[in-house]
């Protein structure tokens, strides 16, 4: 051995060799299928159940997703036509029904001249959220986000114009007599606000608001609450709710965090409370109840009634949200704001909240889709929502009695295309506010 | 700084109440009782009032007043001739059973989808994000309503598996049918009968099963501490898996023998399935929706426990020689499952909230019977939603009180 190792000549290269192709099975297509798909038995055995689960989903739903019929007047008219298309034992969907049916899906009852109103109210309500979720849109449109609640209701209820304007008034005249009285002391000047708001409401609102209207007749004819329904339902009860339960949420959080004993005794108890429950009990709370803790013969709209619910049980839930939130801060951020000389309010909406909320904004949002999906919960008080509503009343005409997946599938798919765009909207917030640089 | 906490001089102003911070809380807390006390005794003012204008009074006595209403599914006996009483914990126990059932199936399918979200398998990640962003933005009430559909609308009627060329049953012991599932009983040859305890009836059979299952866990409990034992003393641990394997299943297979324990399978006669139980679709929709639904949801807890659990610990525990299944159930686990546990917890209360939704479909629970049929029958509306709020209240307030023990048991205790 020795002999041939002293024979042997060193070898050194001195040409580089051309770059070679990996190996067929290292690279492309190949390589990420073995790596992704069937890199072991457990990985092949599940990819394998995958593409099986794939195929029978396809194969039983393909066809009845292929066979659809836009164009027909009753469900036996759709049937007929997929029989003649594609067989006798053929099976289609009936998007037709979707097709006739699609403003009571979206507008319920509301009476069919005034369908401009709640669309109105819609397209104004994405430039009243505007200034709100995005930084680039310019911070003056705020002004018609505050008035927009308002021009909201007016537009979906309709009546006079002076109820609303009368309303605003009472904010107007609240902050104005705070202004005035500023000077004199912040105490009084709060307490002067209040009164003054609150005795222009209940007692000279009325009267002004009647005198208007018989001087200037202007308004939009009445839609009554029980014509609304389908999705203007949905968004509007959303939408109110939404907007009010946050602050309500905030508040209870802080009160639940506060050294003083009773606000954080009753902060628990109610919030303890309304999450201890389903929401469908305070509906009826709502619906049956509430009556007997009002005074007698007061009888007040039932949206509002369920808005108010919804709210209350939102802001249950955004409260232990936010409480996560505020006890995830570090203590140093409540002693730096002692530490600067800032109030409780100043620290809270200068340093704590800012941060807490930015904490908080993925179990916020999900609560808000929680919310907006519990909307279709409202049927069980007699509304019409877009789910189990509408799609009963579509079922009860004899033209399309018997047709059960297209109306859930439709209204599912728009629940889904506004809860997930709220989810997305949520993870695109938690991106823009990220500060560190972890 | 020694002005600053010495105590002002003059005597005590009005205005002190609010810009003294010592006095300030006070003031405000007793404007606030003040207003809760006030607004309180105005609703109940209210309802004092609105209440004897109807005539009505304030009283639980309609509880013990017949029914008259039948309930398909009982788990106690029950008749038309029940009193209302016994009617509400009907659909209280209907509701247990029901919140019961779906938090065990919604657990098992969330720990199996959130396992396999993470997978590195490219296909089945995909589709179980699919599951679980389908069923997540999506009502659940929408999901019972398709789930009932499926079972009423796309299933045969029982009929339909008669004879040699009908329906074959699944696996020849389940068969779903337009009006309801019909699955095989659990009977006993020799029981060992019921004992009257005067309030109720113990059965004894049940009775030998949960005792022979709770000694052989307890057995198996001490056997894994003296394992333990053996391990703090000598640094080697006595295989344990097949002793505790036997231990667990020989007691309750030897007793199920002596029973004579076999199954009922569901037969058709007539027009309907007997021998076996038959579920009704109200339910089997309710549950499978339910589950499907808080499913997904707990599918994202587990994957964000598993996230949470950094990779630095296994990989502390391969450094430490722990092989991956010791890794897994000693240093992975108990991490993730504090991370895990609490909204865990907090799902499982809200399926038993959405359970409610059981009106949707039919199914008699406690918002049934009492919020519903009851309610409708006696026209007594605020004791019935009070009652039914305060059971509702206790479940959630019995399952937190749990989950806080659980909580202040696992928190990491800091140095």
């Amino acid at each position: 051995m020795s002999d041939t190792h002293a024979q042997t000549v060193p070898f050194v290269r001195d040409t580089m060799l051309p770059q070679a192709a990996p190996p067929a099975g290292q690279a492309g297509a190949v390589r990420w299928l073995r790596e992704n798909l069937f890199s072991g038995w457990v990985n092949t055995v599940l990819t394998l159940l995958g593409l099986l689960a794939l195929f029978v989903l396809v194969k039983e739903m393909a066809p009845w997703f292929l066979h659809s019929v836009w164009n027909a007047n009753t469900l036996t008219e759709c049937r007929q036509i997929v029989a003649d298309r594609w067989g006798p034992d053929a099976t289609g969907a009936c998007w037709a029904m979707i097709r006739e049916r699609w403003p009571q899906f979206l507008f319920g009852f509301y009476p069919s001249n005034l369908y401009w109103r709640p669309v109105t109210a819609l397209v104004l309500l994405f430039v009243a959220l505007a200034p709100v979720l995005f930084p680039g849109v310019p911070r003056r449109l705020m002004v018609f986000s505050v008035l927009y609640p308002f021009l909201g209701f007016w537009l979906l209820w309709g009546g006079s114009i002076w109820l609303p304007v009368v309303a605003i008034l009472g904010f107007v005249i609240g902050y104005a007599v705070w202004r005035v009285l500023q000077r004199r002391s912040p105490l009084l000047a709060l307490l002067g606000g209040i009164v003054a708001a609150l005795v222009w409401w209940l007692f000279l609102a009325g009267p002004v608001n009647e005198a208007l209207t018989s001087a200037l007749p202007l308004g939009l004819e009445m839609v009554r609450s029980d014509r609304f329904g389908g999705f203007v339902l949905s968004l509007t009860i959303g939408v109110a709710a939404i907007s009010l339960s946050l602050p309500l949420g905030i508040m209870l959080a802080l009160g639940r965090q506060s050294d003083m004993f009773l606000i954080k005794t009753m902060s628990v108890c109610f919030i303890e409370f309304i999450r201890g429950v389903p929401l469908i009990t305070l509906l009826f709370t709502a619906s049956l109840l509430l009556n007997y803790f009002l005074p007698p013969g007061t009888n007040f709209d039932i949206i509002l009634r369920v808005i108010i619910m919804v709210t209350l049980f939102a802001a249950a839930y955004i409260a232990e949200v936010i409480r996560g939130g505020l006890a995830a801060l570090p203590r140093g951020q409540y002693e730096a704001g002692n530490a600067l000389g800032l109030n409780y309010f100043q620290a809270q909406r200068l340093i704590i909240l800012p941060q807490a909320l930015k904490i908080s904004i993925p179990g916020i949002v999900s609560t808000f889709i929680g919310l907006f999906k519990d909307t279709t919960l409202v049927i069980f008080v007699g509304l019409l929502d877009p789910l189990k509503g509408i799609t009963d009343a579509v079922r009860a005409s004899t033209d399309w009695k018997g047709i059960y997946w297209e109306p859930y599938i439709f209204v599912g798919a728009i629940f889904f295309l506004f809860c997930f765009g709220m989810s997305r909207y949520s993870m695109h917030l938690e991106r823009r506010l990220k500060r560190d640089h972890r | 700084m020694a002005n600053a906490v010495e105590k002002p001089k003059d005597s005590f102003r009005p205005s002190m109440l609010l810009y003294d911070t010592r006095y300030r809380s006070l003031t405000i807390q007793i404007v606030v009782f003040a207003l809760f006390v006030a607004a309180a005794a105005w609703l109940i003012d209210n309802t004092v009032r609105n209440l004897s204008a109807l005539g009505k009074d304030f009283d639980f006595g309609f509880l013990g007043v017949r029914a008259g209403y039948d309930i398909a599914q009982h788990l106690i006996p029950y008749t038309q001739n029940s009193t209302h009483a016994q009617a509400m914990l009907v659909g209280l126990l209907n509701t247990l059973l029901i919140a019961v059932m779906g938090c065990a199936l919604a657990t098992v399918i969330g720990v199996i989808v959130g396992v396999l979200r993470l997978s590195s398998n490219w296909l089945v990640a995909r589709l179980m994000t699919v599951y679980v962003e389908m069923f997540r933005n999506v009502p659940v009430l929408l999901w019972i309503l398709l789930f009932y559909t499926v079972f009423s609308e796309a299933s045969p009627t029982p009929a339909a598996f008669r004879g040699e060329d009908g329906q074959s049953m699944l696996l020849g012991l389940f068969a779903v049918t337009n009006r309801y599932t019909a699955i095989p009983d659990v009977a006993v040859e020799r029981g060992f009968g019921t004992l009257d305890l005067g309030l109720f009836s113990l059965n004894l059979t049940f009775a030998a099963i949960v005792v022979v299952l709770a000694a052989s866990f307890y057995v198996r409990h001490r056997l894994k501490a003296r394992a333990r034992a053996v391990q703090e003393s000598t640094g080697r641990r006595p295989s344990t898996w097949w002793k505790s394997l036997l231990i667990v299943v020989l007691p309750i297979a030897l007793l199920l023998w002596v029973l004579g324990t076999h199954l009922l399978v569901p037969s058709l006669s007539g027009f309907n399935f007997t021998g076996g139980i038959n579920v009704p679709n109200s339910f089997m929709a309710l549950w499978l929706a339910l589950s499907f639904y808080t499913g997904a949801f707990i599918a994202e807890i587990v994957r964000a426990g598993i996230l949470a659990v950094s990779r630095g610990q296994s990989e502390a525990a391969f450094a430490l020689g722990l092989r991956p299944r010791r890794t897994m159930s000693l240093v992975i686990l108990p991490q993730a499952l504090r991370v895990i546990v609490p909204p865990l917890i907090s799902q499982f209360l809200n399926l038993t909230k959405n359970s409610s939704l059981a009106i949707a479909v039919g199914y008699l629970d406690l918002r049934g019977t009492l919020g519903g049929i009851t309610l409708n029958q006696t026209g007594r509306e605020l004791e019935c939603v009070l009652l039914m709020m305060l059971i509702y209240l206790a479940i959630s307030l019995i399952i937190s009180g749990g989950m806080n023990v659980y909580n202040s048991r696992i928190r990491l205790k800091e140095r």
